[in-house]
């Protein structure tokens, strides 16, 4: 069968649909969370004046997965958080393939690029 | 103020922004920022984070709507993505040494070059002129639907656009904005593609630059899930509704209000930057 190869605007479509599922389910999940950090501190005075990032455990995925499973609902909001920012890297991943399908050797080799970058940030924080 | 009015306030603070940047078009990342830091004292580091993260939700959810549309132009997105995220990184890398009054009045300055931009009326154009030859070589070229058929466009002054880009990711990943504007700026006047065309473009590429910075301020503990939830949440309700209601929304006086509210907070960040009370 000769299939008509997928164009860009097939593809770009698939990949809305893919990215609205994505922000639906991280949506859901950060609901989850936030009712679950809410059930257990909502008397807890809210105090973010003072930085205090440098000692947060939910800085590495690792982390986040392991509180998450266990149940701890300030990782399950931040697993939310994760699955969001995965949102855009699989948009460049999917239109990496689709590149890769048009035999682009260019576009495929730009979108590498931006793939790599993207990934490194969220996986080792820019290589630190 | 206890988590429980923390959270309520931040979530219809949100709502809020999110509703005013999908209706005028304007994103309401820049408005996040001033509103967590001003209003409710939070750390800059903080706003920045949660800002970024509701910046994927609205780009990522409007995703499909745009594609619908048919504007997008992927190879012109991919081309100068390698601008934004390279920026991005940049951004994200010079932050912590970047001092905070210093970041505050480059907010303001921001904000109020939005403001102006957005009293400015929008002209749909078509380049004919012949492209760029970069432009030519990388095949950014492409046509979009108008008047129910396919018009051509050519694409000038590629380099300006590309080092425009990388400031915009660099302004990106300081302020935690889309940079939604600069993006725009950059395509649609310098590069000369269709405004509709660089729009839609622009939204594609506002998610992919926010993750590029948001993944490295998660590790340096930048998203606290407490504050990026109900904001990421608010922002993303109020932009889905104002998608929704667009079509019968009173747009241009919704403008003069974001427009007010912009430079309103653009005097307070400036203030605030200024003095010192940051």
């Amino acid at each position: 069968m000769n299939a008509p190869r997928w164009t860009n605007h097939d593809v770009e479509q698939a990949v809305g649909r893919v990215l609205q599922v994505g922000v639906l389910v991280a949506a859901a999940v950060a609901i989850g969370g936030e009712l679950g950090m809410l059930a257990q501190h909502a008397r807890l005075s809210a105090d973010f004046h003072v930085f205090r990032g440098g000692t947060s455990p939910l800085w590495s995925l690792r982390a986040i997965g392991r509180g998450a499973a266990a149940g701890d609902s300030r990782a399950i909001a931040q697993l939310a958080i994760v699955l969001l920012i995965a949102t855009p890297v699989a948009r460049v991943a999917l239109t990496l393939g689709a590149f890769i399908l048009q035999r682009d050797r260019l576009y495929a080799g730009m979108a590498t690029l931006v793939f790599a970058l993207l990934l490194s940030s969220l996986l080792w924080g820019g290589g630190g | 103020m206890s988590l429980l009015a923390f959270t309520a306030f931040v979530a219809v603070g949100s709502f809020g922004a999110g509703l005013l940047g999908s209706l005028t078009g304007l994103g309401g990342g820049m408005v996040v920022v001033p509103m967590l830091t001003v209003l409710f004292h939070v750390d800059l580091r903080y706003a920045i984070g949660a800002s970024l993260v509701s910046v994927i939700a609205t780009s990522s959810g409007a995703a499909a709507a745009y594609v619908r549309e048919g504007y997008t132009n992927v190879r012109v997105g991919i081309f100068l993505e390698v601008a934004t995220t390279t920026g991005a990184l940049t951004g994200a890398a010079v932050a912590g040494f970047v001092p905070t009054r210093a970041l505050a009045v480059l907010f303001g300055l921001v904000l109020l070059y939005t403001a102006f931009r957005s009293l400015q009326s929008v002209q749909e154009h078509t380049s004919t002129r012949p492209s760029h030859p970069w432009a030519t070589r990388l095949r950014l070229d492409g046509s979009y639907p108008a008047d129910g058929a396919m018009r051509d466009y050519s694409v000038q002054a590629v380099p300006s656009g590309f080092s425009l880009m990388f400031v915009a990711g660099v302004l990106s990943a300081l302020l935690g904005i889309g940079s939604g504007v600069i993006k725009v700026l950059a395509m649609d006047r310098v590069m000369q593609l269709p405004f509709k065309v660089s729009t839609t473009t622009s939204n594609f590429m506002i998610g992919v630059t926010a993750a590029a910075s948001a993944g490295i301020y998660l590790h340096r503990g930048y998203i606290d899930p407490a504050i990026a939830t109900p904001v990421m949440l608010g922002v993303l309700l109020g932009a889905l509704l104002g998608a929704r209601i667009l079509s019968r929304a009173r747009v241009t006086w919704l403008r003069t209000i974001f427009t007010v509210v912009v430079c309103a907070l653009a005097a307070e960040m400036l203030y605030k930057g200024i003095s010192g009370a940051l």
